[in-house]
């Protein structure tokens, strides 16, 4: 534990400790959705950011938000019409994302292979002061998005149309939800890297579900899931030297395996309801 | 006072037009069945009333405002034809029945103590308040349909769209189903439902409206019924390949409608 006597370790469990609880707050209304996947795709995009980034001399974490934005608003205005070529255009997006990601990374000063493995894969570690403000204040404000809109956004994502007779303004809350699984993207994108961030918004929730009977409970437990993995996988990555994003992830998966098994524990005694089948991630975008 | 008015309206997806010129109108208090067989565009003339089908032509009003321009949607309960498609998270009955408050509550006042008494009396109402904690998925097709049913009676509306309530749905369901209308039309509710069939609704349906190839082919006060309908302990469930059939010869087939 003498790790965390070090600043940058203070740091790195700083940062993963928000998006642990960021993460899943959000991740439950898009498995909800059934758009499980939507947040690797926007990591994609992401990527095209980072580019940006490091070519103009900007701040990467800030270029890529702002073109993670526009790329999951492009997603949800496709989502949004419902069409049948809507898989093709996605598809465009993401690895257009991520081509274009590789070849602007190449181009930039930066150019090394270490610094887009940085991005891909999380680097805690090196995470500066500012880059930490910048999580804390945009990871506060997506999870205070969730919890102040839960009501709305569950309704939204349980019955869309219900929600449209309802009066909520569901246009907006859906850009809401688009907006906000950018920003959690690329703010995670710094501890488990791009190509693990759906894992954060997604497997908690996977593993809550095998224990919980409603959505609230879901994303209470989901929320603490993700939390102690992220807190569990910086120390433990930094005691036996192996990568956070990794790390944590795997320490989420193992949760997965634990809450499966005590949840078939649980509704195998006598007199229970049979649990409800749980369903495999979509990758189709239907609403 | 009128609650719907529709004028000359036609509606349709996708360059496909479904209604092509349809006049109706709802009063306070009336309860009217949509009746058609499928394809017909009963289902299409609710959605579009309620703003989920673009209208093409005419005019659509909810209480004396053009829908367009209609914000009151705390006065409008829907209960579409089963739930929402969205259920890769568990939810409980309670939840579900908790949206129908937030037309009546608005995005940002957290539920309150109104808001559970309304969802408790609404799930009452449906017979299904023991079930308020248990997932919805572990319901019957007949409980669920009565979950949406509560989920729109918590909004405390005064009118109730429904889309075929009944299809599918149990006997024991469609009775809870039955009362609980009935209540709501005797508090002097207004009801527009799309029905396969009358069945244990019957009695409490004042007017029968048929919609066919888009226009509509019949108005008027649902007859008596006929034969085996008519014999006492008749529970009106049909097997469901019969369903339709049954649904269109209770109606004495009018002009423009064919007979099965």
């Amino acid at each position: 534990m003498d790790l965390l006597t070090y600043p940058f370790m203070l740091r790195a469990l700083a940062g993963a400790l928000i998006i642990g609880l960021a993460a899943p707050a959000l991740g439950v209304y898009l498995v909800q959705r059934r758009l499980s996947l939507i947040g690797d795709g926007i990591g994609h995009v992401a990527l095209t950011g980072v580019g940006v980034g490091l070519l103009t001399h900007q701040s990467p974490v800030l270029t890529a938000v702002l073109v993670s934005v526009f790329g999951a608003i492009a997603v949800e205005l496709v989502r949004e019409r419902g069409r049948t070529s809507g898989d093709l255009a996605l598809a465009l997006l993401f690895y257009g994302g991520i081509a274009g990601g590789v070849v602007l990374v190449g181009l930039s000063d930066d150019a090394s292979n270490a610094s887009l493995m940085q991005y891909l894969f999380g680097s805690l570690i090196t995470t500066s002061p500012t880059d930490i403000a910048v999580i804390a204040v945009l990871g506060a404000a997506v999870l205070a998005a969730m919890l102040v809109f839960r009501p709305a956004l569950f309704a939204l994502c349980n019955d869309e149309e219900y929600a449209r007779v309802s009066g909520l303004p569901v246009r907006t809350l859906n850009l809401l939800l688009a907006v906000t699984t950018a920003v959690t993207v690329t703010i995670a994108m710094r501890t488990v890297g791009l190509l693990l961030v759906s894992a954060l918004m997604v497997v908690p929730v996977a593993a809550a579900q095998q224990l919980t009977r409603g959505f609230r409970s879901t994303m209470a437990v989901a929320m603490l899931i993700g939390i102690c993995a992220a807190g569990a996988g910086v120390v433990v990555s930094g005691e036996i030297d192996t990568a956070p994003g990794a790390t944590t992830v795997l320490l989420a998966i193992a949760a997965f395996l634990l809450a499966t098994g005590a949840g078939a524990l649980w509704h195998r005694r006598p007199g229970s309801p049979s649990p409800a089948p749980v369903e495999p991630p979509d990758v189709v975008l239907h609403g | 006072m009128t609650v719907i008015e529709v004028n000359h309206l036609a509606a349709g997806y996708d360059g496909r037009e479904i209604l092509r010129d349809v006049t109706l109108s709802v009063a306070a208090g009336d309860v009217v069945a949509v009746l058609g067989a499928n394809g017909s565009g009963k289902s299409t003339l609710i959605r579009t009333i309620l703003g989920l089908v673009p209208i093409r032509r005419g005019e659509v009003e909810l209480f004396g405002t053009p829908q367009r321009r209609f914000r009151r949607w705390e006065r409008v309960g829907y209960v579409p034809q089963r739930l929402g498609a969205g259920s890769g998270v568990p939810a409980t009955v309670g939840e579900v029945v908790s949206s129908g408050r937030l037309a009546r509550r608005g995005l940002f006042r957290p539920p309150g103590a109104a808001d559970r008494a309304a969802v408790h009396q609404a799930l009452e109402a449906v017979g299904l308040l023991d079930r308020i904690g248990d997932p919805v998925s572990t319901l019957s097709g007949g409980q669920q349909q009565r979950t949406l049913i509560a989920r729109a009676l918590a909004g405390r509306p005064d009118l109730l769209v429904l889309d075929e309530p009944t299809a599918g749905v149990d006997a024991a369901s469609q009775e809870a189903f039955a009362g609980a209308l009935t209540a709501f039309a005797a508090d002097g509710g207004t009801i527009l439902l799309v029905l396969h069939e009358l069945g244990p609704l019957r009695p409490l349906i004042g007017r029968a409206v048929v919609v066919h190839e888009g226009r509509i082919a019949h108005q008027g006060v649902p007859p008596e019924p006929a034969g085996h309908h008519a014999e006492p302990g008749h529970d009106h469930v049909h097997p469901h390949a019969d369903a339709e059939q049954a649904g269109i010869c209770e109606w004495a087939p009018t002009d423009g409608m064919k007979a099965y």
